[in-house]
């Protein structure tokens, strides 16, 4: 059975939807800025917060009833199903990816009004699900940072075993103090905008996003033909080395890539372009130049988007997902943002310049996370 | 593919089994933080990284270990983790709240947050049981027989797994369970069980 991507939704600082997304990581416009709020973090620190204009575009508001969180999750959901016809929701599942959920109401500065119940991921799932009157229990995914490409197989499984026909899948989480206070406590947050694979990198930058794409069995129910792009495989992995570092040798994540590949009849060579995780820490960037030239994939084209949106945990697989999927039908590689000179003793082929390419056929999407996981999903062109 | 299951483990407030066979009793209704240790000792398990594990990944830890008793050797790239959970990491979410109350004294700890995430006791898992399969933590309210069972069925068939943990995990201040299951594609005579998996799993009646 052959699974697409039909339509998808970006809501990020940088736009409301994935043309305004793309355009801007196209532009080379980041995301990325200096944040004084100390509501977020004691002192000053550089991420991707969602600027009041957004929210002034989105009508958020503290007092209908839904967190910020889920008003993000119901925006991009909503845009993503506009451009599809009407699904049989009896026929279409909802999966959620989130690391943290609405961890804000937990907070004992939080004055809102909303229940501290709301904090509970089944919770949050069902007031968005019914929300768009969907009748089937959502699934909810919560595996780190890779918990976007882990929904986006869940999907792809659930609708192959003819248990659905469709999925929303939509990824997000938020700008929070908790986050950000526990990744300054691990020194992981760098204090200028990140730089993957850059020889200067210092870590990562977070960053708070949603993104939402229709997954399918049915290629036509695109209301805009020619923005499918097929799900061609995917595959997870762990490394049993560490909870909050990656192996130091990728074996995860190169298993992860190895067995996305033997589910389809292509080879490492055909991969055209590498969407990786690149957070920008020395070790993960490290780790994955060396999983990648292990593979033959050291020439291949590749970026991380994080320079364009920061690190958005839950969201990241799916957003990310999203932008390759763009790239690939526009023909076209966008730079990855932040990069400068090799600072990985495998050198990778990192993209400096945005730039058309002849065809983009087969896209490869990485994602590694906390608790050492690791996720490959193959993206192909119609 | 017909999958069998193994092993059974199943951690409760008042007492733990293995395999239908009382293993402990909290007599004394411990709370988890001694009753695990309790049960870590009667075990005699030897893994001093326990100690610095929350109880969410402690729970899991000795629920895998009373359902892999019988195993000495696997190929841990044959073996996969799908576990569901309800209240996430909410234990050590809020230990880390605690620890960010008051913005003059702020003390977060790393050996706190890296445990803020509930796939980390799937992690854990896999360093003890050199684990390198799939591993995926589902949100769900209570153990969602008829999903992990498709979802399980289904990455047997298509990724060729040996084995799988499956079950529910869950701690939250007012209860807690680990709730295991050992499924396999491998004959095993050795194994303690030898039950179909089926959409009525959970109903294995001693």
């Amino acid at each position: 059975m052959e699974i697409y991507s039909v339509a998808d939704n970006i809501v990020s600082p940088l736009g409301t939807n994935t043309e305004a997304n793309y355009a801007a990581c196209r532009g080379g416009i980041s995301g990325i800025a200096n944040i004084q709020n100390g509501d977020l973090y004691p002192e000053q620190f550089y991420g991707a917060a969602i600027g009041e204009d957004i929210k002034r575009a989105l009508n958020i508001s503290e007092d209908n009833g839904y967190t910020f969180l889920e008003q993000l999750f119901i925006h991009s959901v909503s845009d993503a199903l506009s451009h599809v016809k009407d699904l049989d929701k009896n026929r279409t599942l909802l999966v959620i990816s989130t690391t943290k959920g609405n961890i804000d109401l937990l907070s004992e500065s939080y004055t809102g009004p909303m229940d501290t119940k709301r904090s509970e991921l089944t919770v949050m799932g069902n007031t968005i699900a019914r929300y768009f009157d969907l009748p089937n229990a959502p699934v909810i995914v919560s595996n780190a940072c890779i918990s976007g490409l882990s929904a986006i197989i869940t999907a792809k499984r659930l609708i192959e075993v003819g248990q659905y026909d469709h999925a929303i899948v939509a990824g997000g989480d938020i700008l929070s103090e908790f986050v950000v206070s526990g990744f300054q406590c691990l020194k992981a947050i760098s204090d200028e905008p990140c730089r993957p694979y850059d020889a200067r990198r210092k870590g990562i930058s977070l960053g708070e996003a949603c993104g939402t794409m229709i997954l399918t069995r049915d290629v036509t129910l695109a209301k805009n033909k020619g923005q499918a792009v097929r799900i061609l495989s995917g595959s997870q992995s762990n490394d049993a080395n560490h909870i909050s570092g990656p192996s130091r040798t990728g074996e995860g994540l190169k298993l992860a890539v190895k067995r996305a590949l033997e589910q389809t009849d292509i080879t490492a060579s055909q991969i055209s372009y590498i969407s990786a995780h690149g957070t920008a820490t020395l070790f993960n960037d490290e780790m994955e130049a060396i999983v990648f030239d292990t593979l033959g994939l050291s020439d291949t084209p590749l970026n991380s988007l994080k320079g364009y949106f920061g690190h958005t945990l839950g969201a990241a697989g799916v957003i990310e997902s999203i932008i390759t999927m763009k790239q690939m039908l526009e023909r076209e590689l966008v730079a990855s943002q932040g990069f400068q000179e090799t600072g990985t003793t495998k050198t990778l082929n990192i993209i400096q310049a945005t730039k058309a390419v002849a065809a983009c056929e087969y896209a490869l999407k990485t994602t590694s996370g906390f608790g050492g996981c690791n996720a490959a999903v193959v993206y192909k062109s119609l | 593919m017909q999958l069998q299951i193994q092993a059974h483990s199943i951690i409760t407030p008042t007492s733990v089994q293995a395999n239908g066979e009382f293993v402990l009793n909290n007599e004394e209704k411990h709370p988890f933080n001694l009753f695990g240790k309790e049960l870590y000792r009667h075990l005699s398990i030897q893994y001093p990284k326990f100690f610095k594990m929350d109880e969410l990944s402690q729970l899991a830890f000795l629920g895998t270990h009373l359902l892999t008793m019988h195993i000495e050797n696997w190929d841990g790239d044959k073996v996969a983790i799908v576990l569901g959970n309800k209240s996430s990491s909410l234990s050590s979410d809020k230990r880390h709240y605690q620890s960010i109350a008051d913005r003059s004294n702020y003390f977060p700890s790393p050996a706190v947050f890296v445990y803020t995430l509930p796939n980390i006791m799937l992690g854990e898992m896999c360093i003890r049981y050199k684990v390198t399969g799939e591993n995926t933590c589902f949100i769900m309210e209570q153990l969602d027989v008829d999903f992990l069972h498709t979802y399980v069925q289904h990455l047997f068939e298509a990724e060729h797994y040996h084995y799988c943990i499956t079950g529910f995990v869950d701690y939250s201040d007012s209860s807690y369970i680990a709730e295991l299951y050992l499924v396999s594609s491998q004959k095993d005579t050795g194994a303690p069980l030898a039950l179909d998996f089926d959409k009525n799993f959970n109903q294995i009646i001693f």
